[in-house]
């Protein structure tokens, strides 16, 4: 992987010549640096790895979580033939069972990031069925489920030898640190520089494993949200403007956390503060 | 459909902890919805469980308990197979009920 | 789904008082005949009790006697709520005869939030999630022999849990 770049070439690298890998290695390694009391896998779970009361509550809520009712809803949903008689499982490899951690991939062909959500409504659609909203309810059960069948299996993202794919993370990359809004926040500022730390009255999840307990149950909310809607709630809490659900810009991100956090298992579905 | 109720009733040694997650939003009538309304309270009073035709456990519940809510508790007796039943009745007059098998 | 709906003439219905409750005008009492298990304990769902503002007079209500503070009945509770509207909340005691366990929140609106009648043979603990307004004193009452027994720890909550 990164040897590729070494091999014969003069020591003379551009500096922004993208490579992944490397950052993938830096960003765990910024991590567990920062937490050398936590083992990699503790970083799935955000500010409960990072707080002790807080880790209390959450192992209490655990025992009987309250995303149970979205994941049987999702358990049923995923196994119910659309009007067509197809079904979910026939637009994905292996029935749509245990594979989330592959997601988002790169589709070659589009020449995009497909995401777990913007694929399972493609599926409806493709069948003639209506897409669903991406932020909560039934996207939210489905990715729950899908979620739940991937559990423990690491994230395995991965970035072919393609310059689009490259220039997608790359974007992606660059929208996690650059700063937008009135606050002036990017995501950097508070889940690379400040995870641990109290935000107002919430602490910060580390951006190092911050995607694979989604979707989750948010007590905020009172309910489930998407990766979808953690990005729009995101932008509109930091006083910015929220795009799209799916935007590319979103689907980038979600590329761009979903691969340097390879390596973690998938927790979803999760709870949250 | 499914019931509202989820219930985990394990036996151990001589007694059967209980755990029950019920889909409710428990609206306490304090809270206004997006057009600045109040949302009626709706919330779930009284929560029961029964094993061997006894009540084992009767939970009075009041506005202040989560949305989706959730209790624990332990009790003499019980073991794996039997049934446990579980009731509940809101303050608008519905109720739903299950019967749990005991592990 | 086995939801049934009764109309609301259907039932005993407990007259409400206070301009306080007109938000809860209405309530049926318990529809389904629950049959007294034990002759000791009243399983009539105590209405007039969650309707109390205070904590003494939501235990009041409930008990008609007031509480001792007692070390033998522990209370768990987070020191910060992660967020106010799910605080997972945890009572257990060593007190013998334990009858009724009961938790009230004092900076609620209205201070009663649960009480668990605990018949013989059941264990005296119980486990729930409560909605905090603010932050507050939590208090849990285990009555026991006939006797009140209290328990208070102080909760944080920087986020409401009333949908603040």
């Amino acid at each position: 992987m990164a040897a590729l770049a070494f091999a014969a070439a003069p020591p003379a690298i551009a500096a922004d010549t993208p490579n992944p890998a490397a950052d993938a290695k830096a960003f765990q390694k910024y991590f567990t640096g920062k937490f050398p009391k936590l083992k990699l896998e503790d970083f799935v779970n955000g500010p409960y790895s990072l707080n002790e009361d807080m880790h209390k509550q959450w192992e209490e809520k655990e025992q009987f979580p309250p995303y149970e009712f979205s994941l049987d809803m999702g358990k049923e949903m995923f196994g119910k033939p659309f009007k067509n008689g197809k079904s979910y499982a026939d637009c994905f490899p292996n029935q749509g069972i245990g594979i989330r951690q592959n997601y988002p991939t790169f589709d070659e062909k589009e020449g995009k990031v497909v995401t777990l959500e913007l694929a399972l409504n493609r599926c409806r659609e493709a069948n003639g069925e209506p897409p669903f909203s991406y932020v909560k309810d039934e996207m939210a059960a489905l990715t729950a489920y899908m979620a739940f069948t991937s559990r423990g299996k690491p994230f395995d993202i991965k970035i072919p030898n393609d310059p689009r794919a490259l220039a997608a993370y790359q974007n992606g990359k660059r929208y996690f640190y650059t700063r937008r809004g009135q606050l002036n926040f990017s995501c950097a500022s508070c889940h690379v520089q400040n995870p641990g730390e109290r935000i107002r009255a919430e602490i910060l999840a580390p951006a190092l494993g911050i995607l694979n307990a989604m979707p989750i149950y948010r007590s905020e909310w009172g309910g489930m949200g998407t990766v979808s809607r953690r990005f729009t709630t995101c932008n509109i809490q930091t006083r910015g403007v929220p795009l799209e659900p799916q935007a590319d810009e979103y689907r980038d991100l979600e590329y761009y956390l979903s691969y340097v956090s390879n390596g973690l298992p998938i927790s979803g579905p999760g709870a949250r503060p | 459909m499914a019931s509202t109720i989820r219930v985990r009733a394990t036996a151990s040694g001589e007694t059967t902890e209980v755990q029950a997650l019920i889909q409710h939003p428990m609206d306490s009538g304090f809270v206004k919805d997006a057009k600045g309304e109040i949302i009626p309270p709706h919330f779930i009073q009284q929560l029961t469980f029964e094993y061997d035709g006894k009540n084992v456990f009767v939970a009075d519940w009041g506005t202040a308990v989560s949305k989706d809510p959730y209790v624990k508790f332990s009790f003499k007796g019980g073991k794996k197979g039997d049934d446990l039943k579980i009731s509940w009745v809101d303050n608008k007059g519905a109720t739903d009920t299950t019967t749990a098998k005991i592990v | 789904m086995n939801i049934t709906h009764k109309g609301l003439g259907a039932t005993r219905r407990v007259i409400v008082q206070g301009a306080a409750s007109i938000a809860l005008a209405g309530l049926g009492s318990i529809p389904f005949g629950l049959a007294p298990a034990f002759a000791a304990a009243d399983d009539k769902y105590p209405e007039d009790a969650f309707k109390q503002k205070s904590e003494a007079d939501a235990i009041k209500s409930l008990y008609g006697k007031t509480a001792e503070p007692s070390d033998k009945v522990k209370l768990d509770a987070p020191e910060i709520a992660e967020n106010g509207a799910v605080v997972p909340i945890s009572v257990a005691t060593t007190l013998a005869d334990v009858t009724s366990i009961s938790l009230l929140v004092a900076e609620n609106p209205n201070a009663l939030a649960a009480s668990y009648q605990i018949p013989p043979g059941t264990m005296p603990s119980v486990a729930n999630r409560l909605k905090m307004a603010k932050t507050s004193n939590v208090t849990a009452i285990v009555e026991a022999g006939g006797k009140l027994y209290s328990a208070t720890k102080e909760v944080k909550v920087t986020v409401g849990g009333c949908g603040g």
